[in-house]
Order: structure tokens, then sequence, then C-alpha cells
């Protein structure tokens, strides 16, 4: 066996090995030093990021393990770019970690979090549909775990069975569609079935890609499989609604813009086109409707997201190398807003105990700073020119215009009009914490200094990831060099 | 009567169907559990089905369902673990009782 095929899994195995120290530390260093385990894991993730942006692979792709493996300059991207959310969510993490009731079981949680990114990872290398379902079922498994950390609230593990319940039928609906696949192709390797598939379509086919398709969209929630979606992110730990939120949705999306390219990239127009089509109208319309009436903070941030993730799917329906440009970029934007989103409601929660709307009130009198930052997180979410929010959306519907046909501007045009009706609750809390006129419900405090610290690196991201252009052409001319384009006619 | 490979892949769909029902109309999660575990399983004989009638010179399939088994294991064995714990705490395992949390 060749060892040296290990040094294409490098972002892999820094990941290890920050599992491992940390998973060390938990185990080993004396009760005095534990509390500083969050900041250990914080900043050791913060050197694995560093060292994955500064040394990057070489652009062509290296296959490893007989080609199951596969990292190229546009795959190390998106893992840098999820790297990036993780170590924002570890540092929100750190007051809520050394808090009283996770005092014994901070360690799991940082743990069960690295386990989860390292199955995103595989997902996203993956060439071959047994790696990809090791690497889903990695980044399912322990998540329904950490969703039911906080064992004093019922609410949490409410919200971890409905998740592991939906998230088991959701896999076994994906295997029953890959396993019609394989009795179509004959193989598993991505390449084998794309060339075996590109003689022409069947039956069995569109029921198999229906179920791939539906298995997905559980883990993304689109909309008719999102139903999971608000009650798990209201009754999780905050920490772990935003890591739900953001890195987890972020990596599916990547990996399914893989599958459908890599696999069924043949078969776009005749079969998943239209599929997505719809998936994408009902998911971006019914997640703004239903958010307009929700009243709990994190309940209205999960259908703010369910609406999001439409609107990441309009870079895979787009079809070419600028649409998987424009889906990495807003994935990096969603990540810097909606985990700031996430920092003040934290942060409020952990000071007072309040996520409800209605505590909001007047908040901008008693906390001016944390509003301010609710406020840019809200105008980058409903994408508000000069916020990153307005580029990234932008640029995802200018690579979905980019692939020419009427359907997909009648697309853009229904996600243009939801733009404005999202824009409606959005400005709810921003009216909530500015223009009411009652008496606030949540006194005046001084978050801690790591809430802070990350307030201020996603409000930063916010304001300069839309204006420093250098990002978004960056990752286009990755995109358009990369293996990935033989995939796409235009 | 030659065996062929439609024999067994009717069953298998039969149980894969048997599973959405029972996962749907079900009220005890470890009902619910065991239906999900058909499912998991009806897929598992599918793919033994296709390695061994339509591709036999390779172990592709076989290797996925040795695969899929193991990971089947790992998924029982949280959705347990959380199950016991809402069972700690509310005393029953009817999915009625999960309500705290809607709309």
């Amino acid at each position: 066996m060749d060892y040296s095929q290990f040094l294409a899994m490098k972002q892999e195995i820094g990941l290890l090995i920050v599992f491992l120290l940390v998973f060390l530390y938990d185990t080993f260093m004396p009760r005095t030093a534990y509390g500083k385990l969050p900041v250990f894991a914080a900043l050791l993730m913060f050197a694995v990021t560093v060292c994955g942006i500064v040394c990057p692979s070489a652009s062509a792709s290296s296959l490893a393990f007989a080609g199951m493996y596969e990292t190229n300059a546009v795959v190390a991207a998106i893992k840098n770019v999820l790297n990036i959310g993780v170590i924002i969510v570890l540092i929100q993490s750190v007051t809520w970690a050394n808090s009283q009731p996770m005092e014994h079981r901070r360690g799991e949680f940082y743990e069960l979090l690295l386990v989860t990114l390292f199955g995103m990872y595989l997902m996203i290398s993956a060439r071959h549909f047994l790696l990809f379902v090791i690497g889903l079922e990695a980044a399912s498994l322990p998540l329904a775990a950490m969703v039911a950390l906080d064992k004093n609230r019922y609410e949490s593990h409410e919200a971890a069975v409905k998740y592991i319940l939906t998230a088991v039928f959701s896999s076994a609906i994906f295997l029953m569609g890959i396993s019609f696949v394989y009795g179509i192709a004959g193989s598993l390797y991505f390449e084998t079935i794309y060339y075996a598939l590109s003689v022409g379509e069947s039956t069995l086919l569109i029921i198999a890609i229906a179920f791939v398709i539906a298995g997905v969209g559980f883990k993304l929630s689109l909309v008719p499989f999102h139903l999971w979606t608000a009650d798990v992110y209201q009754g999780a730990p905050t920490s772990v609604t935003s890591y739900l939120s953001v890195i987890s949705k972020g990596a599916a999306a990547f990996a399914f813009m893989v599958i459908l390219a890599q696999v069924f990239g043949a078969v776009y127009s005749s079969v998943w086109e239209w599929m997505l089509y719809a998936l994408i109208i009902l998911t971006i319309t019914v997640g703004n409707l239903f958010a307009i009436r929700q009243r709990n903070m994190k309940r209205f941030l999960a259908f703010s997201s369910v609406s999001q993730a439409g609107y990441i799917m309009l870079g895979i329906i787009a079809h070419n190398t600028m649409g998987v440009a424009a889906m990495i970029y807003y994935i990096l934007v969603y990540i810097f807003s909606n985990l700031a989103a996430f920092g003040v409601i934290g942060a409020i929660e952990n000071a007072s105990g309040k996520v409800s709307m209605d505590d909001y009130r007047g908040l901008s009198k008693t906390n001016p700073k944390l509003s301010f930052a609710m406020m840019l997180a809200m105008f980058s979410l409903a994408g508000i020119p000069p916020f990153a929010g307005f580029f990234s959306k932008f640029f995802i519907f200018t690579g979905a215009i980019n692939q020419g046909s009427v359907a997909i501007y009648v697309l853009v045009l229904i996600a243009l009009i939801n733009t404005i009706i999202s824009l409606y609750y959005y400005l709810l809390v921003v009216k909530a914490m500015y223009i009411s006129e009652d008496k606030c419900q949540i006194e005046t405090f001084r978050s801690t200094c790591t809430e802070r610290l990350g307030l201020w690196i996603t409000v930063g991201g916010i304001i300069f990831l839309g204006i420093v252009s250098c990002v978004y052409s960056g990752l286009l001319d990755l995109t358009s060099v990369s293996d990935l384009s033989a995939y796409f006619i235009n | 009567m030659e065996i062929t490979a439609i024999y067994y892949l009717i069953p298998s769909l039969i149980m894969f169907c048997c599973g959405v029902y029972g996962f749907i109309t079900r009220r005890n999660m470890i009902a619910m559990l065991i239906s999900l575990e058909l499912m998991l399983n009806a897929v598992d004989v599918n793919f033994v089905v296709f390695n061994r009638f339509l591709f036999p010179e390779q172990m592709e399939g076989m290797f996925f369902t040795l695969f899929a088994i193991a990971i089947a294991a790992a998924e029982t064995a949280v959705a347990i673990a959380i199950i016991i714990n809402i069972f700690r705490s509310t005393r029953n395992v009817d999915v009625r009782g999960l309500n705290e949390m809607k709309f």
C-alpha cells in the first residue's frame, strides 16, 4: 500500500490531530485546567485553519484510496470556509460551555463537534458512495447527541429524538436511492456512474434521483422535508443550533452539488432540473411565510435558514462554475451573518435566559451595541447593500441567470420577490429593537469577552466581505480552472 | 422454476414500504425504530441482490451492505440512548407526548 496518498488528506489529518489533542486534554489534564478547554480547542482550530489557508494544496486534484477520495483547490476552499465558521462557533460557545450545567460535559461538546466536522469533510471529498454514506452518518449521528446535550432541559431531549428519527428515516431513503443507482450503473464510483448514465434515462433512474434528493434534502431542510428544523433549532442549546444552521447546512449543500453535478450531471435537464426547480420555489416561499409568524427568535431563524437554503440551491440549479463559486461565497457570507445573529441571541440567553422576540422590544436603549450587531446581521440576511448579504445574493442570482433558459429567469424573479417578503420579517426584529417604545425586559448587561470577540469577527465579516472583492473573484478563478468545469455544459 | 432477481426485489420493496408505513403510523418510539430498521434492511437486500445477479464480477454491493449494517447499528444505539433519556424524564415512549414544541 502506498502511504503517500495520506498526504492528500492534509486537512482531515489536521482536524484529526486537533480532535486527539482535545480528547487527551479532556481526559488527562487536572481539574483546575479544565476551564481552559474551550479556548484550547478554539486556538487549535485557528492554527489548523491558518495552515490550511497559508499552504494551499495544488490546484490539480489528487486522488487517494483508489479514487474514493478526491481533493482539489475548490474542495480545500469550502473546507477552509467551514473551518472559519467552526472557529467562530467555538469562540461563541465558550461562555455557555463554561456555565455551571455544562461543567462535566464540556469536553463532549467539543469532541462531538470535531467528529461531525470530520464527517462533513469526508462527505465533501468523497468520490464513492460508500465513503459518502460514512461521512453523512458521521456528520449526522453525533449531531443528535449534541442536540441532546442539555440534559436538564426537556426540550433538548424532544428536539434530539425528532432529529434522530428524521435523520435515520432520511438516510434510509437516501440509501434506497443509492441501491437503485447501483442497480442501474453497476458501480458506486461517481465517475463510473456518470458515464453509465450518459446513455439515457429510465424510470428507475428518476425514482432513484428523487430518493437521493429527498435524502439529502432532509439534511438541508428543503421544504417538503423541513418539518424537523424549527423544533430542533428551538430545543437544541444555542451553540449547537448555530453550528447546525451554518456548518452542517453549508457542508451538505456543497456535497449535494457534488452529487448532482458529478454523478447525475448527464441527466441535468431531463431529470433533476425540474425537481430542484419545484423544491427551490417551495423552500424559499414556505420558509419565508412561516418565518413571519414566529415569536421565538430561534424558531424564527430556523425558518429564515430554510429559505436561505433555497437561495443556496440556486447555485446548484445554475449548473455552471459561476454558480459553484457564488454558492461557496454565499455559504461564507451566510456563516458570518447567521452567526452574528446567533451570537447576539446566545449572549442575551446566557445573561437573561430570554429568547422571545417580544422581549427584544426596546433593546436598543438597554443594550445598544448588541442591537446594532443584530441589526447588521438582519440587514445582511435580508440582502441590503452595502452589506455582504447583498453581494452574495447578487452573485448567486447572476450565476443562475447565466444558465440562460427562460424557466430560470422566472425562478430568479420568484426568488427576488421572496427577498422582499423576507425583508419584512427581518425588519420586524429591527423594529422591535429600535422603534418600539416599550420598557425593555432585558436589563443592561456586559457580555463576556469571548462573546464580544465573536461578534466583532462576524460584524467585521458582514461589513468587509462585500467590499473586499478579491474573495469572490478568487473563488471564481478557483472554480473555473478546476476539474468541476468538465461536468458543466456551459 | 428459476429464481431470478425479481423474486428478491419484490419482497425487499414490500419490506421498505412496510417500514415507511410503520414509521408514519406507529406511536411508540421503539416501534418506529423497528420500522426504520426494516427500511435499512430492505436496502441491504437490494444491494446484495443487485451485486449477486447483475454485477457478480465485483463485490462492491456486498461491502456496501456490510458497512450499511454497521451504520444501522450505530444509528439504533444513538436513537435508543436518546429515547431512554426521554423515558427517564417523562416516563413514556409515546410520540404523542412529544408536543412541547410545535408550529
